[in-house]
């Protein structure tokens, strides 16, 4: 019994001293600080001299080729600095400017190398440090990088509003049919909604995965999608939990219809925005074809998105100004997408889009679920399923059209 | 002499081009009847990248043969004749000291490695002597590591350099004594000879070895060149070559040589992780005595090629003065640094 009282005495908070809660959360932080500063004054002590020649790592974030030129930027994600010495094209020593200083960790640098490439020919730069260390980067295809002048920013727009912004809108041409089916009939179309998103998701996560892999592996490499889906389901969970308070609060003309149908098309948005990424990256890097198959591929897939929108809002009589505001918030982040990926193209953001977008999705998936129960409660029920399942077989055959 | 880019040289048109072959044309004395013959071929092939076209480092930067501790023009006439003295009977006993260091060398501006070498410098020293000579050599191993020194020639086979046979691998801190005659006459050389063979090789540890014959050669301008390479990146492939390890070395200065003067070049190829590698000569071609231990010429030719081990002496004359290039014929090892220039003048 008095062990437990003292125990007591103990966590009562006037066993501060006096001292102030926030001084006490603080104080252990300082010391962890003075404790680092005094290690780092020491030089490590007892650890001794490092061993091993410099571990030199340098990941390529960006090729840009103009004739007689190619240009690498690279970010240093290994340990140590890295000094580049010389440089070669296809076995010879070229010229080249820029960084004349070493590189160092998570700094970038640009090297330009005079190169009379030839367009369509392969290309392997190396980069050759200080130690002797090669760092050897392929370019599969010489293609000139397009320059980023207003008749690129116009081309990237209009790749986005036919990939993005006109196969949704098309797709919510839908909302009359869907209107007038048994509600029956609309659980299997939300199905058929689930589906496409889920194939959605899991699609973005695997190409995320094999950007990142591309990307600098200092900042977290494949994790960056993880992260970026956990950030996008958490954000559109707080996001969906605050619009439904606003709305119980006030009046119940707010049905969750629209609240559904407007986190879809954001999450379908936020998928696009990846999409417009990969696309206007492929386009910049020659990587990409831009002709009729690759926009009517595009837009019998994101047809189906703009079905995915309209499927909640079946049973209102939205406007058409709230329907267009929907395809907008749905499809046009595509073209913000190409515009990134053309012109500032970063695996590492990318990786970190495409993981935001599976993200959302998933929230949305989540969001969308109870709208399939039938009468009797049931998620999984046979219509449902089939829904599902031809949602799924519905993307992954007009996936087949499109690859970036 | 004008600097050309890269870029410009490309996007000139012929008639810049000729400009700029007449400019670089004009460095050199021109009182000569085949000016205008010269004048003529340089218009044509200004392209072939002879001006600032031509593959090279990084521009501005150049290796410190100051640290390096040696540099690759005066390896080129640098010929260790040793001390000599005569035995009884009247013999000539001529002697050197080699040393193995390990050595971080910039093999290629900004770009060290870790050398093996014998007495500080890549190639080591050229060992000359005279036909029938007492060879003795003492070699000291200040190196980490075991090494011999395995001379090409005849000699008994204690005195190999090679494991299990006489003094054998010679430890760290330690010391041997290889002696024999000079035999046969020809153009040699030495090397390390201690397994892994190719990494003790590739680090550094050879030299040429020449042994004049008896009545002499006809005095020259004479020249060694021993080709090699350098594996920085430790993947069994050379990231640069050479002739001396300096690559474009002899670009970025030519080798200056008079007009019909013989020239006599002492060719040694080294090189490890290639199967082979050669001699180019541009605007001309020599005479060609493959191991030097003949006295006529195998061939008359402008390219020769040699696998690892394979030396001979070249002589030629320059009829005509201005820069003539010379480099592997493996475009790869040109452009990674083994090409240079003769300047002919006179």
């Amino acid at each position: 019994m008095e062990g437990r009282a003292a125990t007591e005495r103990d966590l009562r908070p006037d066993r501060t001293g006096g001292l102030p809660a926030w001084l006490l959360g603080v104080v252990p932080l300082l010391l962890i600080l003075a404790a680092l500063a005094t290690f780092a004054a020491l030089d490590g002590p007892g650890l001794g001299e490092r061993r091993g020649p410099p571990a030199e790592e340098l990941a390529v974030e960006r090729t840009v080729l103009q004739p007689g030129t190619i240009e690498l930027t690279v970010r240093n994600d290994g340990p140590d600095a890295v000094s580049v010495a010389q440089a070669t094209v296809n076995d010879a020593f070229v010229q080249f400017t820029g960084a004349d200083q070493p590189i160092g960790r998570l700094e970038t640098a640009t090297v330009r190398l005079q190169q009379p490439w030839v367009e369509g020919e392969a290309y392997e730069v190396a980069l050759l440090t200080s130690s002797g260390g090669t760092i050897a980067h392929e370019i599969p295809v010489a293609v000139q990088t397009p320059a980023a002048d207003l008749s690129f920013y116009g081309l990237m727009a209009l790749l986005g509003i036919y990939v993005g912004v006109i196969p949704v809108a098309l797709g919510m041409l839908w909302l009359p049919w869907v209107r007038r089916i048994p509600p029956g009939w609309l659980r299997g179309v939300m199905a058929l909604t689930v589906g496409l998103l889920a194939f959605l998701a899991i699609d973005a996560t695997l190409e995320g995965f094999e950007l990142a892999a591309g990307g600098s592996q200092a900042f977290g490499g494949a994790g960056l999608v993880l992260v970026g889906a956990v950030v996008a389901f958490l954000l559109l969970t707080g996001v969906s939990s605050w619009l439904g308070q606003r709305r119980r609060a006030a009046t119940a003309a707010g049905a969750p219809g629209g609240h559904l149908a407007l986190l879809v098309a954001v999450g379908i948005g936020l998928h696009n925005l990846g999409e417009g990424v990969a696309i206007g990256s492929a386009y910049s890097a020659g990587a990409l074809a831009l002709g009729a198959f690759l926009v009517v591929g595009f837009a019998l897939h994101n047809t189906t998105e703009g079905l995915a929108i309209i499927a909640p809002i079946a049973h209102l009589r939205p406007s058409l100004g709230r329907l267009a505001l929907l395809g907008l918030v749905a499809g046009a982040p595509a073209v913000l997408g190409a515009w990134i990926g053309a012109a500032a193209f970063n695996a590492s953001l990318a990786a970190f889009l495409f993981g935001f977008g599976a993200g959302a999705i998933a929230q949305v998936i989540v969001q969308l679920a109870p709208s399939l129960r039938d009468g009797e409660g049931r998620t999984l029920h046979p219509i449902a399923v089939t829904g599902l399942l031809a949602g799924m077989a519905l993307m992954f055959a007009t996936g087949l059209l499109v690859s970036v | 002499m004008p600097k050309l880019s890269r870029r410009r040289l490309l996007a000139a048109s012929v008639p810049a081009l000729g400009g700029a072959a007449a400019a670089l044309h004009s460095a050199v004395p021109h009182q000569h009847p085949w000016d205008a013959e010269a004048l003529a071929a340089g218009t044509e092939h200004a392209n072939a990248g002879h001006t600032g076209g031509h593959a090279n480092f990084r521009d501005g930067r150049t290796v410190d043969h100051r640290a390096n501790g040696f540099d690759p023009h005066t390896i080129l006439r640098d010929f260790d004749w040793g001390k000599s003295t005569r035995l009884p009977g009247g013999r000539v006993l001529r002697e050197w000291e080699l040393f193995a260091v390990d050595k971080e060398i910039e093999v290629a501006p900004g770009v060290k490695f870790a050398a093996w070498t014998y007495n500080g410098r890549i190639p080591g020293p050229t060992l000359r002597c005279r036909e029938g000579e007492r060879l003795r050599i003492t070699f000291v191993n200040g190196s980490e590591h075991p090494h011999t020194i395995h001379f090409h020639g005849i000699h008994p086979s204690a005195m190999d350099g090679v494991g299990g046979l006489g003094a054998g691998e010679i430890a760290p801190g330690s010391r041997t004594v290889y002696e024999f005659d000079a035999q046969p006459a020809g153009l040699h050389l030495y090397h390390c000879h201690v397994r892994p063979l190719a990494e003790h090789i590739a680090k550094g540890l050879y030299g040429a070895f020449i042994v004049d014959p008896a009545g002499g050669r006809e005095d020259a301008d004479e020249l060694v060149m021993v080709m090699n390479g350098f594996d920085t990146n430790f993947d069994r492939a050379n990231e640069v070559y050479a002739a001396n390890t300096i690559g474009f070395a002899y670009m970025d200065q030519p080798i200056v040589t008079r007009r019909d003067e013989l020239v006599r070049v002492y060719l040694v190829n080294v090189l490890e992780y290639d199967l082979i590698n050669s001699f180019h000569l541009h605007g001309n071609l020599f005479h060609y005595f493959p191991t030097g231990t003949g006295k006529t010429p195998s061939e008359f030719t402008d390219t020769v090629m040699l696998c690892q081990g394979q030396r001979g002496i070249l002589e030629w004359r320059f009829p005509y003065p201005g820069r003539f290039m010379f480099h592997a014929h493996q475009s790869e090892f040109t452009e990674l640094g083994w090409q240079g220039f003769f300047e002919v003048v006179g």
